[in-house]
């Protein structure tokens, strides 16, 4: 369904969630050639959840993300060309190249911490928490993580504190696995975990939980609405699970998906492999809210086309002021340790 | 001057603290242990129900909740009671809170204390005795303070408090019934400041925390056979004030470093190597480390004694040092 609001804002949610797309598909482009070393995690498939979710969130709230940060950074506005320059170790990215694709951080937007350890920032939400509650801001915290992270000791002795202290806190489940549950149903990578559903680890807890389709921006939109309108109202935590699929381009194993996605696949997915079909047909966000926007009369295919030259401009751009950033000095390299 | 007992200038300095900043929060409330005197930190929780908070015991999610609500504007200052605990922490103090500034290019600032008491005690056995300080130095981003004297706990803790970086607070539960002066208006004790603890011409001793005082009674007895020992003690091992140590190492040009942490890779060792590096032709004698034996901590009192930085283990280092004797290796 379409979120509940106006048409401007639902094109710039289409336009936000395309970038995230096209973004990180350039970054694969990128890491194929060479152009950084290590390895990333990407949000493709996971766009529809990172821009309605952090639609609600306003200055002073606190947000939390993981290895997979880039969706949350693009979904609140951050630059693609520093965000992408942080990426590739470039002087002019957010962290000034020191941390890389698993910290990107932008705290003028709100994000307090990147971390690349699973489970590593429920406790630093539930922290911020605590301390909005102590200065009597009003503000929320919001923990973006993975499935895998409940498996984590660090996740359920903060759902405890988080209960007994009553704090603002939204815990946003990602589970990107949403067909994977167990290793039992034959998915390549799934999280471990006893309890099924993921929910009944938080419910066990007292924690108020909402499980959600994560592909669909506006069931996405009502629930983090609603939960986002209890912590501010009553201050205590909330549980989402936001369920996703796996994009079949994300795995070694699957076949090759054509990148960049253009967005003529909401209509005709003739061009991806027949094994990967299905994803574009039914689980991809970026096209599903396409398809409603068009069908619901509120773009047409021309103004979608439009929103994707945009888009590609903005992602060309970024990759050119990425690439002409010079590296750092090395000897930055000792700043930064002490504040 | 007045004279306080330790337990009594860092219960004030704790009140001072509470009093001068709403945003410190203190978690935990065993700053003085498991000791007669834990009950006078209760007037203090008392005096603020809604900053003095008491954890479940759940050292990952209370220290990481303390780190994040530094990062989101308040001063922590967490207790952990006992050191060997950090390490149920560890995931948290040492690649979240160590980490954060450096990794956000200088954004997020963690402005937290982690507050244990460190060390022999007395029938702590394996896993109550632990001195984590050398691990924690390991980690850059974290500030490493030992106070020793009734003086520099209420100097360096609030100190501790004002730091935007996340500092470990590694005290000693044998030091508080020390009895010491300490100014009534006593400032702030900034880090990186080294004190001569003893003057004296013939060996320096460096030592931290409890080992000061051991030192310092040791220096004494050795006085009337004619030994004059100057006790370095470093006060906080990041920021490290390497200076005042080789201003002491140049004159007396003996040095021996007394730590309890095990022997390997531990504070004494780091300290031997940088006087080495800095200072071997200042040398007249091998630097001797007196540390704990590399071994898990026995229960048993004479097992505790025999692997201890003793008396008798630092008296016998200084005097080969004086003397220039062949070394003697400790092995377990």
């Amino acid at each position: 369904m379409l979120p509940e609001i106006t048409r401007e804002n639902l094109i710039d949610f289409c336009r936000r969630m395309l970038l995230i797309r096209l973004f990180e598909e350039a970054l694969i482009v990128l890491h194929k050639a060479g152009r950084f070393s290590g390895h990333y995690h990407v949000y493709i498939g996971q766009e529809a959840t990172g821009v309605s979710a952090l639609s609600f969130l306003e200055e002073g709230d606190s947000i939390f993300t993981t290895h997979r940060n880039h969706g949350h950074l693009l979904a609140r506005g951050a630059e693609p060309g520093r965000l992408l320059a942080e990426i590739l170790g470039r002087r002019d990215g957010y962290n000034k190249g020191k941390g890389g694709t698993f910290h990107t951080n932008v705290a003028a937007l709100g994000f307090l911490q990147a971390s690349g350890v699973v489970g590593g920032i429920i406790p630093l939400a539930t922290g911020a928490a605590y301390a909005i509650k102590a200065q009597e801001t009003g503000r929320i915290s919001v923990c973006l993580f993975g499935d895998g992270a409940l498996e984590e000791g660090a996740a359920a002795e903060s759902f405890n504190i988080a209960s007994l202290w009553k704090l603002p806190v939204l815990y946003l489940c990602e589970n990107n696995g949403k067909y994977g549950h167990g290793r039992d149903v034959g998915a390549a990578r799934s999280s471990t975990l006893a309890t099924y559903p993921l929910t009944d680890l938080p419910a066990a807890y007292r924690l108020p939980i909402h499980q959600v389709d994560g592909t669909d921006a506006g069931a996405v939109h009502g629930v983090v609405a609603e939960a986002i309108k209890k912590i501010r109202w009553d201050g205590g935590p909330q549980f989402i699970e936001a369920q996703t699929v796996r994009w079949p381009g994300g795995e070694t194993n699957w076949p090759i998906v054509p990148i960049p996605t253009d967005v003529a696949l909401a209509w005709d997915v003739n061009s991806v492999p027949e094994a990967a079909r299905h994803w574009y047909r039914d689980s991809d966000p970026v096209l599903i809210l396409i398809r409603e926007l068009v069908e619901k009369k509120q773009a047409t295919k021309a103004e979608i086309n439009q929103i994707q030259k945009g888009v590609r401009d903005v992602v060309d751009r970024a990759v050119e002021f990425a690439l002409a950033s010079p590296y750092p000095k090395p000897e930055t390299a000792l700043e930064d340790v002490f504040a | 001057m007045r004279e306080l007992a330790y337990y009594e200038s860092k219960l004030e300095a704790l009140r001072e603290i509470l009093a001068a900043n709403g945003k410190v929060h203190l978690m935990g409330g065993s700053f003085l242990g498991l000791s007669p005197r834990r009950n006078l930190f209760r007037e203090i929780e008392k005096s603020y129900p809604d900053r003095v908070i008491s954890p479940p015991i759940s050292e990952l999610g209370y220290c990481g909740l303390a780190i994040g609500a530094a990062m989101a504007g308040l001063r922590p200052i967490v207790d952990l009671s006992t050191a060997s605990f950090i390490f149920e922490a560890w995931p948290q103090v040492v690649n979240e809170a160590a980490n954060a500034l450096y990794m956000s290019g200088g954004q997020t600032r963690v402005p937290v204390v982690f507050h244990v008491l460190h060390g022999l005690r007395g029938g702590g056995a394996a896993q109550h005795s632990h001195s984590p300080q050398a691990m924690l130095w390991n980690c850059p981003g974290l500030e490493v303070v030992l106070p020793s004297s009734p003086r520099d706990v209420r100097g360096l803790l609030k100190t501790a408090a004002g730091t935007d970086n996340p500092t470990i607070f590694v005290d000693h539960l044998n030091l508080l019934e020390l009895r010491g002066p300490v100014p009534e208006n006593d400032e702030a004790i900034p880090f990186g400041r080294a004190e001569v603890k003893r003057a004296g011409d013939d060996v320096t001793v460096i030592a931290t925390s409890y080992m000061v005082q051991r030192s310092l009674t040791v220096a004494g007895r050795l006085a009337s056979e004619g030994i004059e020992v100057e006790v370095v003690d470093p006060r906080t091992l990041v920021p490290l004030d390497f200076q005042t140590m080789m201003t002491s190492v140049e004159k007396t040009r003996r040095v021996v470093i007394v730590d309890e942490c095990h022997q390997s890779c531990g504070v004494a060792a780091e300290l031997a190597a940088r006087i080495g590096e800095a200072g071997f032709d200042k040398l007249r004698a091998p630097i001797r480390r007196v540390t704990t034996l590399d071994v898990p901590v026995p229960f048993s009192a004479p097992l505790e004694e025999f692997i201890s930085p003793s008396e008798s283990r630092i008296a016998d280092a200084i005097r080969e040092v004086a003397q220039g004797k062949r070394l003697k290796v400790d092995r377990p």
